[in-house]
């Protein structure tokens, strides 16, 4: 780290210099332009949001700030110095800290052995430890961030974790705390919590910039945001003065409609019934735990929940790739999923259950792949696309642009591999791929995941457009605006169990929150 | 039959020395995310250095400090392409193991002209054996005199240098600033990276240490439990070691345990060699011998249980963006 003396220009009206400058930043990755001249100016004390759609550049611009790349050219002043941040060391030597969306925590170690790591102090790490034991006690009482210092962290709720991260960055002496998409892994109540104590921390006089793409956030908690869009900063508004719509535009360059327009559900005859599945995993934890429900065509039905509480397993043993020992599941009048029944995937398309997994990249797709390969990866033994001994891959091609062209997905190359197109496109490539064999059930899981505004919107309404045509619809998402706006009819799943179902009319965000987190909220207690 | 036993342990003691210290290696070096499948070669090598060096100049130390430098340089390699490079760490470990196994016999050839092998060590140039003080006096007591007399006395310096390093790494690893970084960068690099702490140098040290501590185990072999450099002597004691480390759950007391249960198969083995069993008979040589590894195979694959690796073993560190 290198302080070169010179002073930025004072600010108007000689109050305190900025917490954070960034001055004409500049990044490249081979021949993408991550970052182009990129300014921004935080004020202390203040929550600054930041917004824009993935790769927008929001994560290179930190990434720079806190000295995990050198920038290309352009300046960066803390409190009005410019300074040259060559790694994380130096980032946190200038009071900087950051709170990852992935979060860099030791999972086998004690709270205090992740707040210590780096900061050990002496060569022996016991008076570090019990050092950092009467400092996490005094910045507990002082920001209300309780957590046991002797705890796991795997042991740890997601939100406890979050608040062990800005513990670590508290105890490093951070003056500035950059907090990337804190919220995503959180319950509503849990995201609240996290707010009071960013608002604990203005007050304090602690600066903090805020990453995410969930404007409601923005608008709730900060001072002023930035909107980033193609690697460059496009605005600059006083949060007072500016609205959801506005800023929404402004990430996507173009008018986009936030509600999702539907109609209301005409649901049919039953079209697939789970009854009482049961699903243990190999260390004898309940994954699934006595699961009932049942979805009718033209329906969407929706399955809240904090991700990790059995929403993936469910959506596993619908499709046919974890089989179940207890319990059954009927599609269309007949057994699908039963015990001793040897589960399927292949046959399970085959007979018309559509499967969006939730994680694209590890089951959705293979990415090293072309996007025309991708598009039959579970139906390749379609006799559509095969000859008596060969592929006719001219047709999977063709077939292929056909999809591109009716769901949009940009750029239209069947021969481009999936790794190249950004992850709206791709996941435009799956759900073609799905909803094109028109199956009667389809499987969604984390449909908008990694997905920027613009193909939100797309996605939303070709789910609607399923649904009117009769098809039944799981929808598994943590983002509950998805939930509420899209599905007719909501289940919330807490470790393995369904607790509750509401109508989507009647759900409110904080009825959903509590139940996600397990705590006990029928709708006519709440009401 | 107490003194079937007891020289039964005194064996055991003895072969474990190349497998603690080498099991020791593995830990550390993989508590740091680097798979060190290389254990053989490094010994093998150092086996070799330390025989052929001890010979010429007639001093166990020399040839044991000659070895652990020819340890380190591998684990050099080793680190280059692994850490630097981001290789595989497997592939870059086993090419150690086989470049070591026709090396050093090719090397060896070229000096003495014994097919490969060492010319067998005066005993001044070998680590012998320590009489423990008292040892002799106390032989006649009953019991505790055959215990420390035969069992714990009279073994060679690099053993007792084994066993002495256990706890020593479990303080390192548990107590230490460097141990909790090093814990740190096995289970998740990023966070070590973030915390603004080198991961590269770390991974560095961690397979120096493994060098430093597979040339303790590679002359241990050559100059103090034998007297010459033998082709392929390690015979799998490398592989053995990583198995022991496994079934020890990458801890160092219990890597410990199994060390001595492997080296207890192993002193059991050679005791039964043309031994005439009752109703079985005499059982073919090449049958025994395999004892010590149908155990290996039998221990990871029933009795271990959830094993868990440190997290990021094996896995090359690169950021992303």
């Amino acid at each position: 780290m290198r302080h070169d003396g010179k002073h930025a220009a004072s600010p108007a009206g000689g109050g305190p210099p900025p917490a954070v400058e960034l001055v004409g930043l500049n990044k490249s990755f081979g021949p993408v332009r991550a970052n182009q001249d990129v300014c921004i100016t935080v004020q202390p004390g203040t929550v600054h949001g930041i917004v824009g759609e993935n790769g927008a550049g929001k994560s290179t611009m930190m990434a720079m700030l806190y000295g995990f790349y050198k920038a290309d050219s352009g300046s960066i002043r803390i409190n009005g110095e410019t300074v040259s941040i060559g790694s994380p060391s130096d980032a946190i030597e200038l009071g900087i800290g950051m709170v990852h969306q992935h979060f860099m925590l030791v999972e086998p170690f004690t709270v205090l052995e992740n707040v210590i790591l780096g900061v050990e102090g002496g060569g022996l790490i016991g008076t570090s430890l019990r050092r950092a034991r009467k400092e996490l006690k005094r910045l507990a009482d002082e920001y209300g961030l309780d957590v046991d210092p002797d705890a796991r962290i795997r042991d740890l709720p997601v939100g406890l974790q979050q608040r062990v991260e800005i513990l670590k960055a508290l105890y490093r002496g951070a003056q500035t705390l950059i907090l990337d998409e804190p919220t995503g892994v959180l319950t509503p109540q849990e995201a609240d919590h996290l707010f009071r104590i960013l608002d604990t921390l203005r007050a304090q006089g602690k600066t903090v910039i805020l990453i995410t793409h969930k404007l409601r956030e923005i608008m709730a908690i900060t001072d002023n945001v930035s909107v980033m869009r193609c690697g460059t900063m496009v605005a600059h508004r006083a949060t007072a003065e500016t609205s959801q719509e506005e800023l929404a535009e402004l990430m996507v360059g173009r008018t986009v409609l936030l509600r999702v327009d539907k109609q209301p559900a005409s649901p049919g005859e039953c079209v697939v019934s789970v009854n009482d599945v049961t699903l243990v995993d190999d260390t004898g934890r309940k994954r699934l735990d006595n699961v009932n429900f049942s979805i009718c065509k033209g329906e969407i039905l929706g399955i809240a929940g904090v991700s990790g509480n059995g929403q993936s397993e469910l959506l596993e043993v619908l499709s046919g790739i974890t089989p179940v020992k207890d319990g059954r599941i009927t599609f269309k009048g007949h057994d699908i999923v039963a015990p001793g029944l040897r589960a399927n995937p292949q046959e399970l398309r085959r007979q018309g259950v559509g499967h969006v997994a939730e994680d694209r990249h590890r089951m959705g797709m293979i990415m090293d792949f072309s996007a025309a390969e991708n598009t039959i990866l579970g139906y390749h033994c379609d006799p559509e696309i095969n000859g008596p001994l060969l592929m006719d891959l001219d047709r999977v091609d063709k077939r292929c642009a056909g999809y591109m062209e009716r769901f949009d997905v940009r750029p239209p190359l069947p021969h481009l591999a999936a790794s190249g197109f950004s992850g709206g496109n791709q996941q435009k490539i799956v759900l073609a791929r799905e909803m094109e064999h028109d199956p009667d059930l389809l499987l969604v899981g984390q449909p908008t995941r990694g997905v920027d505004i613009g193909a939100i919107e797309f996605i939303h309404k070709r789910l609607i457009a399923m649904r009117d045509a009769g098809k039944a619809v799981l929808l598994v998402s943590v983002e509950l605006d998805e939930i509420l706006s899209l599905a007719d009819r909501i289940l919330v799943m807490f470790d393995g169990r369904i607790v509750g179902e509401v109508s989507a009319e009647e759900a409110t965000e904080q009825q959903l929150g509590l139940m996600m987190a397990g705590i006990d909220a029928e709708p006519e207690v709440r009401a | 039959m107490f003194m079937t036993l007891i020289l039964l342990l005194d064996s055991t003691l003895r072969v474990a020395t190349p497998l603690v210290l080498a099991a020791m290696a593995g830990l550390c070096s993989e508590r740091g995310g680097v798979v060190d499948i290389g254990l053989e070669g490094k010994m093998l090598g150092a086996a070799f250095v330390s025989a052929t060096v001890a010979s010429m100049t007639g001093s166990p130390w020399l040839g044991l400090l000659t070895g652990i430098a020819a340890s380190i340089l591998l684990a050099l390699v080793h680190g280059f392409a692994s850490i630097t490079h981001n290789g595989n760490q497997v592939v870059s470990g086993m090419a150690i193991n086989i470049v070591v196994a026709g090396l050093a016999p090719t090397i060896g050839n070229a000096i003495f002209h014994m097919n490969g092998d060492t010319p067998a060590l005066s005993n001044a140039a070998r680590f012998t054996a320590i009489e423990l003080p008292g040892a002799a006096a106390l032989k006649s007591v009953p019991v505790l005199g055959p215990i420390y007399s035969e069992l714990l006395s009279g073994h060679n310096l690099l053993t007792y240098l084994a066993f002495v390093l256990v706890p020593l790494i479990s303080w390192m690893l548990y107590k230490t600033r460097f141990g909790l970084r090093l814990r740190a960068v096995g289970e998740n690099p990023e966070a070590v990276d973030t915390a603004g702490i080198s991961v590269q140098w770390l991974r560095y040290r961690a397979v120096m240490i493994a060098g430093v501590l597979c040339g303790f185990a590679g002359a241990s072999l050559s100059t103090a439990l034998g007297a010459s450099f033998i082709r392929d002597m390690t015979a799998g004691k490398g592989y053995l070691a990583l198995a022991a480390m496994i079934f020890g759950k990458w801890r160092p007391r219990t890597t410990l345990l199994a060390c001595l249960l492997f080296a207890f198969t192993d002193a059991v083995q050679a005791r039964l060699q043309g031994v005439s069993l009752p109703v079985v008979g005499e059982i073919p040589v090449q049958f025994i011998i395999m004892l010590p590894y149908v155990m290996t195979v039998f221990l990871l694959a029933g009795f271990v249980g959830r094993v868990v690796a440190p997290k990021a073993d094996g896995e090359p560190y690169v950021k992303e963006h």
